[in-house]
């Protein structure tokens, strides 16, 4: 009887302390809902919205970690190929779906491109590909810069001034893209009790999940999840590893630039030089509240981790100022939070390991000391 | 039938790196259903002449080999692993080669998974074919049964006894329709006695199934159960290739070394009646596959003490958990004063040290020369071989006197090497643990720990690390604990033997009991 209760007190704190990273946020998510005094309503809505927006992106994450690439953060490279996509596409004023899909099309052989390049160096520095990608990220923003800021419109065609700099060649800091704005997510929009579901994103959503539950079936990815735990005996079995690393990249990119687009219809305008900049950022660490880590992360994580870390965006700012009287403080407790938990998530992947060593000594020293009682 | 074509021929292989002849006028012929043992020393060149045969890339390229090897009448030239496997040979090898988070299923058929097309694998490639849960486990099933030993299929790798890691690996080859020579090096290094006797048995199935075996192993009475003929290589040359059934363990161990060791003229002296120096209470350790339960122990001055017992029962468990290497509990109380656990260099600052079983990983500084692998801890815990600037605010290395110990200890114990300054990893492994011998000597400890010191090392070495450590206990009147899994060695040096079963003490006998009464003990508490 009292075996068993101590069984079960210690399954809770294993599974307090596998989760106390998503336990943390709902504790606060649920002491700010009460303070900042928004309608249920209201936080639905923005969650449906916010969901719709950002989930497609983080999906784009979880094949790099399961090819042990880690948390990619050169899904940015991705997010630049939808932004030129964009481009090209409100230059030639294709508007609504047909703009986005055509849009979509145009972005894979540039995400397909930027991918095998961030495959080919991630490969060349194995076993720090996190910091590599994401100091790729930063300078791949510099070709961006070069391409949108200096060739559009002097050597790439721009047909309307509308969207370039008054200086005739350049992109202008904002895109807009008002004739796209939330089409995907109006077409089959549903509104029940004054919530707005954008159906067909949802669609599109449940489906990208379908395609990585199938993806994970498929040679490919059984390929991906042995290179993943040890590339010399993936090798050894004859996997092409270097190949299998770029493949998983190059499909992170794709669909890190389909996410893009998806996220900035339902934006609606296009900040052209920082749209990109932290959104590699805000998903991993939207990734990581979710419950992931660096090495094992599902799609639950993804769902999870956008409701509590969106959540946390829209309470922080009205609690803060409800607090303190300073509506600053929740912008800067936003950004504080992101890097946070990505510290965090990053030293726990080390520490876990420890912790789980120290986990069986405890059991040990109990099961001694049972048996001693047993013998006196 | 004189046309009549042998499975595999090897017509006068030779091989050398970079002129340092390591083979030569090697003359081999295996049938097929027959069961090869190779024996030799470490360094006799058996590891270099499969590598040929399976075509590793390093043989390529070091400049290929001399002579022919000719497999089914055919003249191979291999160029991967991968030509040999197409071949029909399959290897294992000493080191696991397996995915920690797949089963045993997985692992059996990694790249070889049977699959299902569907529409879209076929506009995109074979690579997105889905994988057939279904006949992946049939046909795993199929050379896990070919195989005679029992393993879950569904268990995963990282979860598995280390056995049945090394069981796995065998199904994999298994798996393999077309295989026809299977090379096992050392398998049975890693198994429990049961373990290897199972082993054996599926060997002797594989061979009535036709396929040909070369077993490479140290444990020599397992050649003369199993293997068809025996095949002894020394300094690599081949210098016997006889039936198993007309030699004997002590005429094979005389051709391997090539002088006789006689391993039963051994004088036993009294156990020593000395107060105890280290006192165990209580001591738990977590060390995975060695979990040590409860253990108490008392270890006099100046004794050599054997702590044996089959694999995985937690003998190896003892020392790593007292010097700090994994997370242990309870109380170790040395010459009077008590030792914090989990804390290994308090444990070296009480003149404490451990010859770890883990010469690669722990033991050894791998791409650092044998001079500093040797005085490295003696500078770091004692501040030994250093020069003192400054009243001891600089501290530079003293170059010479390091340079003259390393030398001394070179020739004491004869590890062969090109000179001081070589890299530990260039060494061969009975070589590398002679240098972890002259590490730990270098302390000036009071108290030894010496873990599996002879594991996969060559009866010469053997014998050498065997006196080195009687030698060091009786002159310098250092106490000595062994631990080690065979019992004839313990039996050989140590005064007092304890024998760990299920990871508890079952009882400490003179050396000089029967083996019978040892095993007796060894499977006392197995669980």
């Amino acid at each position: 009887m009292n075996k068993k209760q101590n069984n079960a007190s210690g399954r809770l704190l294993n599974f307090l302390g596998e989760n106390s990273v998503p336990i943390m946020f709902v504790i606060i998510v649920a002491i700010c809902i009460p303070i900042s005094g928004f309608s249920p309503k209201f936080l639905l809505n923005e969650i449906i919205t916010r969901m719709g927006r950002n989930v497609f992106l983080i999906l784009s994450l979880l094949i790099p970690i399961m090819a042990g690439m880690g948390l990619n953060f050169g899904m940015t490279l991705g997010a630049m190929a939808g932004e030129i996509a964009l481009i090209f596409v409100s230059d030639w004023q294709i508007w609504g779906i047909p703009g986005i899909i055509l849009a979509m099309i145009l972005s894979i052989p540039i995400s397909v491109v930027m991918g095998i390049m961030c495959g080919k160096i991630l490969n060349a520095s194995k076993g720090r590909e996190m910091i590599t990608s994401y100091i790729i990220s930063f300078f791949t923003n510099g070709l961006y810069q070069l391409l949108v800021l200096y060739m559009m419109g002097s050597i790439i065609p721009i047909i309307h001034s509308s969207i370039k700099l008054p200086r005739g060649y350049g992109i202008r800091q904002t895109v807009g893209l008002l004739n796209m704005r939330q089409s995907l997510d109006n077409l089959l929009a549903l509104r029940i009790a004054g919530v707005k579901i954008p159906v067909l994103t949802f669609i599109i959503i449940a489906l990208m999940c379908l395609v990585i539950v199938w993806f994970r079936r498929t040679k490919l990815g059984q390929d991906m999840r042995a290179v993943g735990q040890d590339m010399e005996v993936a090798r050894d079995a004859g996997i092409d590893v270097e190949r299998t690393r770029i493949i998983s990249i190059v499909i992170s990119t794709v669909l890190a630039g389909f996410g893009m687009i998806i996220y900035l219809q339902n934006m609606g305008d296009m900040a052209t030089y920082s749209a990109h900049s932290q959104i590699g950022m805000f998903c991993i660490a939207a990734l990581l509240v979710g419950g992931a880590s660096v090495d094992r992360a599902s799609i639950g994580n993804v769902f999870l981790g956008v409701v509590l870390f969106h959540l946390m965006f829209i309470l922080a700012p009205t609690a803060g100022a409800k607090i303190t009287g300073d509506t600053m403080i929740g912008e800067y407790f936003r950004v504080f939070i992101s890097y946070g938990v990505i510290t965090v998530a990053l030293v726990m992947y080390e520490t876990k390991k420890r912790k789980a060593k120290a986990g069986m000594g405890h059991l040990l020293e109990a099961a001694q000391r049972e048996e001693e009682k047993a013998n006196a | 039938m004189s046309d009549h074509v042998p499975l595999l021929e090897m017509k006068k292989v030779a091989k050398d790196f970079f002129g340092n002849q390591v083979l030569k006028d090697i003359n081999l012929k295996l049938e097929a259903g027959e069961v090869l043992g190779l024996v030799g020393e470490n360094g006799a060149g058996k590891s270099t002449l499969m590598k040929i045969l399976f075509g590793m890339t390093e043989i390529n390229e070091t400049g290929g080999y001399d002579g022919e090897v000719l497999f089914n009448g055919k003249v191979l030239h291999f160029t991967s692993p991968f030509d040999a496997l197409a071949e029909g040979i399959g290897m294992v090898h000493q080191e696991f080669s397996l995915i920690p988070g797949f089963t045993a299923t997985e692992n059996i058929l990694l790249n070889r998974e049977p699959q299902k097309k569907s529409v879209v694998s076929e506009v995109f490639g074979e690579r997105l074919n889905t994988l057939d849960r279904k006949s992946m486990k049939q046909k795993a099933d199929g050379a896990i049964d070919k195989m005679g030993m029992h393993i879950d299929g569904n268990m995963v790798i990282a979860d598995m006894p280390v056995g049945h890691k090394q069981f796995t690996e065998i199904a994999r080859e298994l798996s393999k329709e077309q295989l026809k020579l299977l090379i096992l090096d050392e398998p049975t290094a890693v198994l429990t006695e049961q373990e290897a006797e199972v082993l054996l048995q599926s060997i002797r199935g594989m061979a009535s199934r036709g396929i040909a075996v070369i077993f490479i192993t140290h444990r020599l009475h397992e050649i003369m159960s199993v293997c068809d003929k025996v095949v002894v290589m020394r300094d690599g040359v081949l210098v016997h290739d006889v039936a198993a059934k007309d030699t004997s363990i002590p005429e094979v161990t005389r051709w391997m070394v090539g002088r006789s060791v006689n391993i039963d003229a051994q004088t036993h002296r009294k156990p020593p009646e000395t107060p105890t120096i280290m006192s165990i209470r209580k001591l738990w350790v977590d060390m995975p596959g060695e979990t040590v339960r409860n253990v108490s122990l008392d270890i006099r001055e100046g004794e050599i003490l054997g702590i044996g017992g089959l694999a995985g029962q937690g003998k190896l468990g003892i020392p790593n958990g007292i010097m700090g290497l994994y997370n242990a509990g309870g109380q170790v109380t040395f010459d009077g004063k008590e030792i914090p656990l989990n804390a290994p260099r308090r444990c070296l600052d009480s003149q404490l040290a451990f010859v770890s079983e883990d010469r690669r990983g722990v033991g050894l500084l791998l791409d650092e020369s044998l001079e500093w692998n040797i005085a490295f801890p003696a500078m770091q815990i004692h501040n030994k071989f250093l020069k003192n600037y400054l009243g001891g605010l600089i501290k530079w290395r003293d170059e010479k006197a390091i340079g003259e110990v390393t030398r001394k200890y070179i020739e004491e114990l004869q590890i062969k090497c090109t000179s001081s300054k070589q890299k530990a990893k260039q060494l061969s492994g009975g070589n590398q643990q002679k240098v972890c011998l002259a590490k730990a000597f270098a302390l000036n400890p009071k108290f030894l720990f010496v873990s599996e010191p002879t594991r996969g090392i060559d009866v010469g070495a053997k014998a050498l690390v065997l006196e080195a450590l009687k030698k060091f206990n009786r002159e310098n009147g250092v106490t000595v604990v062994m631990i080690s899994s065979e019992l004839e060695e313990l039996r050989q040096i140590c005064d007092r033997i304890a024998i760990v079963s299920g990871g508890r003490i079952a009882g400490i006998l003179p050396a000089t009991s029967s083996s019978e009464d040892f095993g007796t003990l060894m499977v006392s508490k197995v669980v």
